[in-house]
């Protein structure tokens, strides 16, 4: 019979982490639930659902915390998110449909570590940071070194993610993200854009590209945020498209083709520069 | 596991694995069977059910996660005869037809409706929002039109 | 004689649907909600291999079979074929016998829990010695291998030819040869998954050396057919009895009688009930989807620009048995040439068998891969000669007096000049061609329309050979309806109520229509063909007349006054039993149909249709945007207004969703994306606002005027989507699913250098 475990707080949850390492981590289920009925039953479930530690959106020092327990729908909702990195907003909206949000986590999401993850390259162009802890301690990981292949990242066995620390974007920086799914909801991705832009005046100062469903996980276009450097805006357009076009290798696959996913991907991330 | 949970305003107790969904809890051992699957993978909402406040599919909800927690079905949505006005105007505009998806449907409008969702937003706004609210309900029968119609027919009733 | 203040004459109300109540509280029982206390659960084990010889089926000796029921063929009694129309589909694969197709059904097995079901299949392991498949019509026709038919043939189900105005092919070449111009063109159109959201679900037990079936379905009597055939039992040895049914759309025509067969011999062998109820991937992989069908086209007018010649190639992937395959490629061929005048018209059809799992019914039945072809033609037709696209279609349109294909003269009920004066009621402006959406991508919009028809209720004599029948009954309480007509969500147990309260002059609540079970309702005939309302409702129709009349003969005879029910009340207590009046569908006089040569009256009637599409598509993406999608459609009468806008706004988004988002990927011949999440269909937010006009011209032979609506609205809207998408990019897309893929390939057709 399966064991099951709600804990009353971070310390007990992390406990129970390292004791049972093949222990089910359990939060919204909308992954680890698909099929159930056709999954061999876990061990057990360490059923994370509402555990207050991990459930808060705030804002201090120049940047927005999110709690791993985090809903879609909260991070949706939530003000600072709409003012501060209006992109993951847009994302969340884009999850699946209602039903979906209400249960999604962010930190599902990042642990699942899904190459056509919604929010995933949004963190990437935010450049945001995960706080993971564990009985051994807390530490912070840059979330550009944390996918380390298909669906693996940096997360040790007896570790939870705690919370996604996003900084706060300057005046002179756009953000954005677009999601190019299957349909108008409810859809995985096909191809997805996120980026961060910052300018003086036309000309490109600093980027930050990231694109999903075009890899084995979410990554950032280094060649594109080179060659755009200290470019004009309509320049740079032209410059990232081809950097991009060069720098990726998507795939044929159920849902889509690999010329769709890479002439997409370059019109995704040439807009980002237009549109700025 | 020893669960209780309120379901529909009552207080109901189940002894069934942590692992069980919550959907097959309510059909199976709460013989509650509003609640429908259609796809068990979380696309075509039919099992929705409100849990804690927040509709959600029970398919993707494990049984141990819901011990202590308030479940509403479809079978809660009406005060005995009286309908709850999302039930009353899918009948009266012909929202529903197999009735497969109704379930599923009523409940998440519900939702919408009772959260004032759709509420203080011209038409043409309210009836984009309710399709993107009810877009984790597939309906292969209607072509959302009419339901659309009834959904924005019980807004309306709810605000007045 | 007294009557109560008589009752507002329901025909024409848009009166709540009798089971709305059942449905939006959750009441209403589907097969997996009702009681099956006892029962155990059956899983069936499936083929991996697309076409080999089925050596041996093994147990894994390691797995614990102490309460698990096995079935192979072996263990049926009667003949091992699901009958329908050839019998050539066997119900389990024997051993030595062929497979013909991925997941088709090798072994079944019942427990008494679903996981111990799912996880005896994993422990079953059949042996096949691999042949080469075929999936490719091509090869089929080329005889790669022999899959149908005699050893060297080609592999054809089913051929059709149609001749109108010419004798010999060398007259056809000569009216080509003599023509102003031709328009050739070849069209693709993909199969498609009905994606009810009920899955395919059935129950049976045996009481007393008798077979009990339940579930979800169509056609009680198509079922009870194939079990008779099946159990070698006769009529009184099966039951078969209608679940509240989630959805079929075809895809509960015929494949029922698959399951029923899998339940049956499993409960039987059992010596319990069982149940079984398909996972969505299974029902996805394993049963049937819209047959593909290539459309060779080719169009010659002449100097004043009218249609004088029309050449019509059809072939269409049938997958590996015959099925219904004959039937869809009928009223493929006899709708190809579309609602149009020409003199002289040849239609050649083929069905041929693959190793694909068998193709099956959805709604339109055939006719919609053939509209979706004949549509771009005409398009290509405005397009070449600078007309307007509706001007041009209203130009050549049958009309009343004209003559269809197969030289039938159309006469009563041709809604043409209505539905035209309709769509151009409403059509407005086209949408501006250039824009900006919201992300900054540019976005270019069209418009397309599109003219088509739909011929209600059996092929010819068909309806004549079914000759289905209805029963009323005064039971003494109340009025009941007796059918085999199964409410599948299009409103017919609203529909018959209706017509049957009109007929007897009472207020609807007093009638009741029974759910169809085989032992209490005669054979109306199957759920299908559009017919449920024109055909089997001008039954109930009659016979409700029928019994009024005889209870008023009575009534008079003896003296008694009061409404009808207080006179059927005082009629059945004198008679000791309840009066009823069986009725048999008669046809229409005039309906002269050669089967032979396939000419004359093809159908009773048909549906007239014109629909609008306007789409906007973004640049960057390639993603196609419907924005607006106009319906207006001949209906005869509408026995109930939201009931037959229900149905047509149904049909139109299965049709949208066909045209840009739906699709069934095989692989190796094995459906790829079977599940919800990759075999997707339009949600909420996928879905324009639709708009539905109804159009109202009379079929004297139908119940209040009506005439078929269940599948005319799936047959034109995606070809006014291609039609659309060319006017927005200035090219063709001949191909379904038009996918933002497909048009990404494509740029440099559309793309301005």
């Amino acid at each position: 019979m399966t064991a099951y475990l709600r804990p009353r707080d971070l310390a007990e949850a992390l406990d129970a982490r390292a004791a049972h390492p093949d222990w089910m981590v359990l939060a919204g289920g909308t992954d680890l639930m698909v099929n159930a009925n056709h999954r061999a039953a876990p061990a057990g479930i360490l059923d994370l659902w509402r555990l207050a530690p991990v459930c808060f959106v705030r804002s201090a020092d120049g940047a927005l915390a999110i709690g791993a327990g985090a809903t879609w729908l909260e991070v949706e909702r939530h003000p600072e998110v709409r003012a501060h990195a209006a992109p993951l907003a847009a994302a969340a909206r884009e999850i699946g449909a209602l039903q979906i949000q209400a249960r999604a986590t962010l930190g599902g999401n990042v642990a699942t570590s899904s190459p056509v993850g919604d929010s995933l390259p949004v963190l990437l162009a935010l450049d945001a940071e995960l706080e993971v802890a564990s009985v051994r301690g807390r530490r912070r990981v840059a979330y550009r070194d944390w996918c380390t292949g298909y669906r693996t990242t940096g997360l040790a066995a007896d570790e939870l993610i705690v919370a996604a620390h996003l900084p706060i974007a300057g005046p002179t920086t756009r953000t954005t993200w677009r999601k190019v799914g299957t349909r108008r909801a409810q859809s995985i991705s096909k191809v997805m854009g996120a980026a961060a832009i910052t300018l003086d005046g036309d000309v490109v100062v600093d980027a930050r590209i990231a694109l999903g469903a075009v890899a084995d996980r979410p990554i950032r276009i280094a060649a594109a945020e080179a060659a755009v450097r200290g470019l004009r805006l309509a320049d740079a357009a032209a410059a990232a498209r081809a950097a991009v076009r060069a720098a990726i290798q998507p795939i044929d696959d159920i849902r889509s083709t690999a010329s769709y996913r890479r002439e997409v991907a370059e019109n995704l991330v040439a807009r980002f520069f237009s549109m700025s | 596991m020893k669960l209780a949970l309120e379901v529909n305003g009552e207080p109901r107790a189940v002894e069934v694995s942590p692992w069980k969904r919550l959907l097959d809890v309510l059909r199976d051992d709460l013989r509650l069977t509003g609640t429908k699957e259609g796809c068990g993978e979380g696309e075509c909402g039919a099992c929705t059910v409100e849990l804690d406040g927040e509709a959600v599919n029970s398919c993707l909800v494990a049984a141990g996660q819901c011990d202590g927690r308030r479940v509403t079905t479809v079978e809660g949505l009406a005060r005995g005869e009286l309908l709850h006005a999302v039930q009353r105007q899918l009948v009266a505009c012909g929202g529903a037809q197999c009735g497969i998806c109704t379930p599923g449907i009523a409940v998440c409008a519900a939702h919408v409706v009772d959260r004032g969702l759709v509420a203080g937003c011209d038409d043409a706004t309210a009836r984009a929002r309710v399709r993107e609210l009810l877009a984790g309900n597939i309906c292969r029968c209607t072509g959302y039109q009419l339901i659309v119609d009834a959904v924005i027919a019980a807004a309306r009733e709810v605000a007045s | 004689m007294e009557h109560a203040r008589p009752p507002v004459p329901p025909v024409g109300r848009s009166v709540p649907r009798v089971d709305g109540v059942a449905k939006v509280t959750g009441r209403a029982q589907y097969l997996d909600d009702l009681d099956a206390h006892g029962a155990w659960h059956g899983a069936t084990v499936r083929s991996q291999v697309a076409h080999g010889v089925l050596e041996a089926i093994e147990l894994d000796p390691a797995f614990d079979w102490s309460e698990v029921c096995v079935v192979t063929a072996a263990d049926i009694r009667g003949k091992n074929v699901i009958a329908l129309i050839e019998d050539d589909q066997p119900a389990l694969v024997p051993i030595g016998g062929r497979v013909m197709h991925c997941d088709e059904a090798l072994a079944l097995v019942a427990a008494p829990t679903r996981a111990l079901a799912f996880a005896a299949i994993r422990s079953v392991r059949p042996r096949i010695a691999p042949r080469p498949p075929v999936f490719d019509v091509d090869a089929a026709l080329a005889g790669a291998q022999q899959l149908y038919g005699p050893s060297g043939g080609d592999n054809v189900f089913k051929r059709f030819l149609i001749r109108k105005g010419h004798a010999t092919d060398a007259e056809l070449d000569a009216a080509f040869a003599a023509a102003a111009q031709v328009i050739e063109g070849r069209y693709q159109t993909s199969p498609q998954e009905q994606m009810y959201i009920e899955p395919q679900a059935m129950m049976a037990s045996w009481q007393g050396g008798r077979c009990h079936i339940v579930g979800s379905m169509q056609c009680p009597y198509y079922v009870h057919k194939a079990m008779k055939a099946l159990l070698a039992c006769d009529a009184d040895g099966v039951v078969v009895a209608q679940s509240v049914t989630g959805g079929g759309f075809g895809g509960k025509e015929e494949y029922p009688s698959m399951l029923a067969a899998h339940v049956a011999l499993l409960a039987h062998k059992a010596g319990r009930a069982v149940k079984m109820v398909y996972d969505r991937d299974e029902d996805i992989a394993a049963t049937t989807k819209r047959h593909p069908c290539r459309t060779h086209h080719r169009l010659a007018i002449d100097a004043r620009g009218e249609i004088c010649a029309i050449d019509i190639d059809v072939v269409m992937d049938g997958g590996a048995y015959l099925t219904l395959s004959p039937v869809v490629l009928s009223r493929g061929v006899l709708h190809a040439a579309g609602p149009y005048r020409c003199p002289v018209v040849r239609v050649r059809g083929r069905v041929v068998a693959t190793n694909h799992p068998p193709h099956g019914a959805f709604r339109g039945f055939g006719a919609p891969q053939t509209t979706f072809a004949y549509e771009r033609q005409i398009q290509k037709l405005a397009r070449l000669r600078g007309e307007d696209p509706l001007a041009l279609r209203k130009r050549l349109a049958l009309r009343s007096g004209d003559t269809t294909a197969t030289g039938q003269l159309l006469g009563a009920s041709v809604g043409t000049d209505e539905v035209f004066a309709a769509i151009e009621g409403v059509a407005g402006a086209p949408p501006v061609r250039d824009g900006v959406n919201r992300h900054g991508a540019p976005i270019r919009r069209g418009r397309g329309v599109c003219f088509y028809f739909h011929g209600a209720g059996f092929t010819g004599s068909g309806e004549q050979r079914l000759a289905g029948r209805a029963t009323l009954a005064a039971t003494g309480d109340g009025f009941e309806v007796r059918s085999s007509s199964a409410e599948i969500g299009q409103g017919s147990i609203t529909i018959f109520t209706q017509l049957a309260a009109a007929a007897l002059g009472v207020d609807p609540a007093e009638v009741h229509v029974i759910d169809p079970t085989t032992s209490r309702v005669p054979d109306s005939g199957p759920t299908v063909a559009s017919r449920t309302a024109m055909v089997v409702g001008a039954v109930v129709d009659r016979a409700a007349r029928a019994l009024r009349a005889r209870l008023e003969a009575w009534a008079a005879e003896h003296g008694v006054t009061g409404s009808l029910a207080a006179i059927a009340r005082a009629c059945v207590a004198k008679a000791g039993g309840e009066i009823t009046e069986t009725v048999t569908y008669e046809p229409p006089p005039g309906i002269a149909w050669d089967d032979a040569t396939y000419t004359g009256a093809a159908y009773p009637v048909y549906g007239w249709a014109a629909c609008l599409v306007d789409v906007e598509i973004d640049l960057d993406t390639c993603e196609v945007a419907i924005q607006r999608c106009v319906q207006a459609v001949d209906v005869g009468k509408a026995i109930n207004p939201t009931i037959v806008r229900g149905q047509i706004e149904g049909g139109t988004l299965q049709a949208l969703g066909w045209a840009v988002l739906e699709n069934v990927v095989y692989k190796d011949g094995k459906v790829a994306n079977a599940n919800m999440t990759n075999c997707i269909v339009p949600t909420f937010a996928d879905a324009p606002d639709l708009e539905t006009i109804l159009v109202e011209v009379p079929y004297p032979f139908g119940p209040g005027g009506a005439k078929g609506v269940g599948e005319i609205p799936m047959d034109g809207p995606a070809a006014a989507v291609a039609n659309a998408v060319e006017d927005a990019l200035g090219c063709a897309f001949d191909e379904l699913p038009i996918s933002p893929e497909a048009i990404s390939a494509s740029r440099p057709r559309w793309e301005a250098p």
